[in-house]
């Protein structure tokens, strides 16, 4: 892989896989709902949504079939610490898709009646997520862990925010965090790393740098008591639903708790993008053994996902049909226990490093899965950070884990959410 | 480069497809049986579901607790999917572990001990899982079109997880019997793709599953579906949603009939294309009215449903379907046009690389490819057939397949009608 920066302060990471006459690029802003304030929650994804609507040189009218025509695929997404855009297409398409995320970059329409279409469609999109239970709870939950850092709200927004915000706030936002010195472009694929860095240069030399971007400052105080919260809407099935404040990507205890979530609930891997799609081999882990196989649970997982700053280890569950939430809830805190006062075996060890050597090399499978995850890392603290995952995984020694678990999965350190649901009327 | 796999044929009659890849030391293995939801017994709806939870549970030879640590330790997850005709083994694992998974996968495959209490245990999940899905009006909403499209416990129109009371009823010997009947090496393919030569793919299979030995069953060919003459209309109240989900479908083609490639195109201009094709550009894109809008067509043994879904608010139900009648006024009475066409046309042939570029979508082609026999050079020939389809192709399709006045319309969620 190959890295360059322009003068204009742009990031292109380049990485040739000849296995498939394909190329995939993915432009990425940092900038996600962490960089959002009150009455203005919603609008990196707002934002995302609206550089899909053409641009100077891309009317209304042509964006439709701009890249389908090269058989390509196209897509984006916001989180909390970033916002991405992606084109997957045969290679002979790579010039057409610098062209797309330059003009994505620089001039972007925000017609005012697109934006108000989009209004509707956004908070379409937030009442489908009411309609899962499970979507429903961890919002409410990671909203009762953070009482001060912006992780508190969900990347859709809060309704009245969206409800309120104008074509200025969109278009302010979009001027101040889509920057050449705030983004990274990825190129992986059937292609030449010296004619990609000209494409690039060629494309974004002349986009001007903007204003550093000014980050909020505020850090999660230490949570000093266990905290609760009870969903009481009809429904036809109970979740629950733990959160404990873990580390970010950077933080020391990371990896062992990424061992740690393997020997729970089962390895899943560090792709965003492709890992969680489907489930993780999780029939011989703890969890699955005190929950699912004594019936008590239909379903048990656990989410450990890198981020920027820290965030939330997750723990899921959802209860079998009859069974009460806080028997559920017991046995999950029994295993818990269990693993701050015992620790893991070396056993266990062994056999989740083997699941998460085998899931990274699953997470690879695509050249657009590859970009995606050089450029995740550089948005949460840097491209060698990825390079790095295998060796800090195979590093992670039992006592390690014990560190991370007694670091971790302390009582005042949790959050606990349950779905208990109202007979459907 | 065509895929160009190399299928053999075993002594029993498996049919065994390998295509070599080199992108990862991986291997994809996709085990397809001719077993699936359609061979539910006559009131038993379900009992392939609950087959597929429980098949993996314990062999002759394996408890369940091996069976779970020979998959953990390697860090695989193996996937058991039932559709209307097939019931699929699905997993990906490293080059080195190819043959101990396709042996354990095999093993799984044709000696499941179905243990009563691992039966009772995933009868409860299955219970669970029909209870979460009662709550989804996007479940709801499509299992109650399919109902109705495929009436009179048609296979296409039943629940693939059956009723609360089917699965309770469902007993070890009764699974047993129906794996019995229905699993046997000539209804079975084995799909391997990834870093492992053809050859001994085949060696692997030809040890794994030579000696497996069990009559033909019998195809289970659906009764052709009938067309509904008029328009109909169901409403399913969910009250505690916030969101309306919209399913809006007709019965359109049998996937071997020639038509099948003017019907892709037709489908991928209506309600594909781009962000929904037509559909999206009305309903999403100028309207604002939903997140997500699109049609699918699933063209199968018998003649498959085109379905038109779409998420909504409830104030904005009644303007969605009329939008969607309009589209299909317009779809009717104008047709598409050559430009769209051609659109369609060329990313459907451009996304050929792009959708055969990883093991695992490989494996699911080829095991299509072998299930409706389209042949082992269908990737190569797959871009002239879409050429072969002319403006008027498309036109009588759109005109076969879809009309207001004949639309099954069900909508579920916070609405009352």
């Amino acid at each position: 892989m190959r890295s360059a920066t322009l003068d204009n302060g742009l990031k292109v990471l380049v990485r040739e896989e000849h296995t498939a006459p394909l190329a995939s690029v993915w432009c990425w802003y940092k900038v996600g709902s962490k960089d959002e304030r009150p009455g203005q929650t919603g609008v990196s994804h707002w934002v995302e949504h609206m550089n899909f609507k053409g641009t100077t040189n891309i009317p209304r009218d042509q964006v439709k079939g701009i890249i389908e025509r090269f058989g390509g695929s196209w897509n984006g997404y916001t989180w909390i610490d970033q916002t991405t855009y992606l084109e997957t297409a045969t290679k002979d398409a790579l010039d057409r898709m610098l062209f797309i995320e330059a003009e994505r970059m620089a001039n972007g329409l925000y017609h005012p009646d697109d934006c108000e279409s989009e209004r509707t469609v956004i908070i379409a999109e937030l009442e489908g997520g009411e309609n899962d239970p499970d979507q429903l709870l961890d919002q409410e939950l990671t909203a009762t862990a953070f009482k001060a850092h912006p992780y508190r709200h969900p990347t859709i927004g809060w309704v009245s925010d969206l409800r309120s915000m104008t074509r200025d706030d969109l278009y302010g936002y979009y001027r101040r965090y889509y920057v050449p010195n705030n983004a990274t472009l990825v190129i992986v694929g059937d292609v030449n790393t010296d004619e990609a860095l000209r494409n690039a240069e060629r494309r974004f030399g002349a986009i001007p740098a903007g204003t550093a971007v000014e980050r909020i400052r505020t850090e999660e105080p230490e949570q000093t008591g266990e905290r609760r919260l009870t969903i009481r809407k009809p429904g036809t099935a109970a979740y629950l639903k733990l959160g404990y404040h873990a580390p970010s990507i950077a933080g020391e205890h990371f990896f062992p708790l990424l061992i740690l979530d393997a020997v729970l609930t089962g390895a899943k891997g560090l792709n965003l993008w492709s890992s969680f799609r489907s489930a993780p081999p999780q029939r011989s882990t703890r969890l699955y053994r005190a929950l699912v196989e004594k019936r008590l649970a239909s379903w048990v997982g656990g989410a450990l996902l890198p981020t920027e700053d820290p965030f939330l280890y997750t723990i899921s569950a959802t209860a079998l049909e009859g069974t009460p939430l806080a028997t559920v809830e017991a046995v999950m805190l029994e295993e818990l226990d269990r693993l701050v006062r015992d620790g893991v075996t070396d056993a266990e060890l062994t056999k989740a490093k083997a699941q998460l050597r085998a899931r990274l090399v699953f997470d690879n499978d695509s050249v657009t899965n590859i970009a995606h995850q050089l450029g995740y890392f550089e948005t949460i603290g840097g491209v060698e950070l990825f390079t790095s995952v295998p060796e800090r995984i195979a590093g992670v020694t039992v006592e390690q884990v014990a560190a991370a678990a007694r670091a971790t999965l302390a009582e005042s350190n949790r959050t606990i959410g349950w779905f208990d649901p109202l007979p459907v009327a | 480069m065509p895929l160009s796999p190399i299928r053999t044929t075993l002594g029993n009659g498996l049919v065994v497809l390998a295509k070599p890849t080199a992108m990862t030391p991986s291997v994809a293995i996709h085990l397809s049986t001719r077993a699936g939801s359609a061979a539910d017994p006559a009131g038993l709806a379900g009992a392939t579901w609950l087959l597929s939870r429980v098949i993996d549970r314990g062999t002759v030879t394996r408890s369940a607790m091996d069976i779970a640590e020979e998959l953990d330790s390697r860090g695989i997850t193996l996937t058991i999917a039932v559709t209307r005709h097939l019931f699929s083994l699905v997993c990906t694992c490293l080059a080195d572990d190819f043959e101990p998974v396709l042996g354990l996968l095999g093993d799984v495959l044709m000696a499941p001990s179905i243990p009563d209490a691992e039966l009772a245990t995933r009868q409860k999940q299955v219970v669970t899982s029909i209870r979460q899905d009662e709550d989804n009006p996007g479940v709801r909403s499509t299992e109650a079109l399919m109902a109705l499209l495929y009436p009179d416990g048609h296979p296409y129109g039943r629940r693939t997880k059956g009723t609360i009371e089917t699965v309770e009823s469902l007993t070890r010997d009764r699974l047993l019997a129906l794996h019995a009947e229905r699993f046997a090496p000539s209804t079975t393919t084995a799909v391997v793709v990834g870093d492992v030569e053809p050859a001994r793919a085949h060696d692997v299979a030809a040890r794994v599953f030579g000696a497996w030995s069990r009559p033909s069953p019998p195809p289970i060919v659906p009764p052709p579906a009938v067309r509904p003459a008029a328009r109909r209309r169901l409403v399913v109240p969910m009250m505690n949603k916030a969101q309306a989900d919209i399913a809006y479908g007709f019965t359109t083609i049998r996937r071997r009939d020639p038509r099948y490639y003017a019907f892709w195109l037709m489908n991928n201009v209506f309600g594909q294309y781009s962000l929904g094709g037509r559909l999206g550009d009305s309903i999403r894109e100028r309207q604002g009215m939903a997140y997500y809008v699109s049609s699918s067509l699933d063209a199968n043994v018998v003649e498959g449903p085109l379905v038109v879904r779409a998420g909504v608010s409830p104030a904005n139900v009644d303007r969605a379907v009329a939008s969607i009648d309009e589209e299909i006024v317009k779809l009717v009475t104008d047709g598409v046009t050559q430009q769209e066409v051609d659109d369609s046309r060329q990313f459907l042939i451009g996304s050929i690389p792009r959708a055969l570029e990883t093991n695992a979508a490989i494996a699911n082609f080829l095991q299509t490819e072998e299930f409706f026999g389209l042949g082992l050079d269908y990737d190569a020939r797959l871009p002239d057939l879409l050429r072969a389809v002319t403006l008027d192709d498309v036109n009588a399709a759109a005109r076969d397949a879809v009309a207001v006045d004949r639309a099954t319309v069900v909508i579920a969620g916070p609405y009352a009608g």
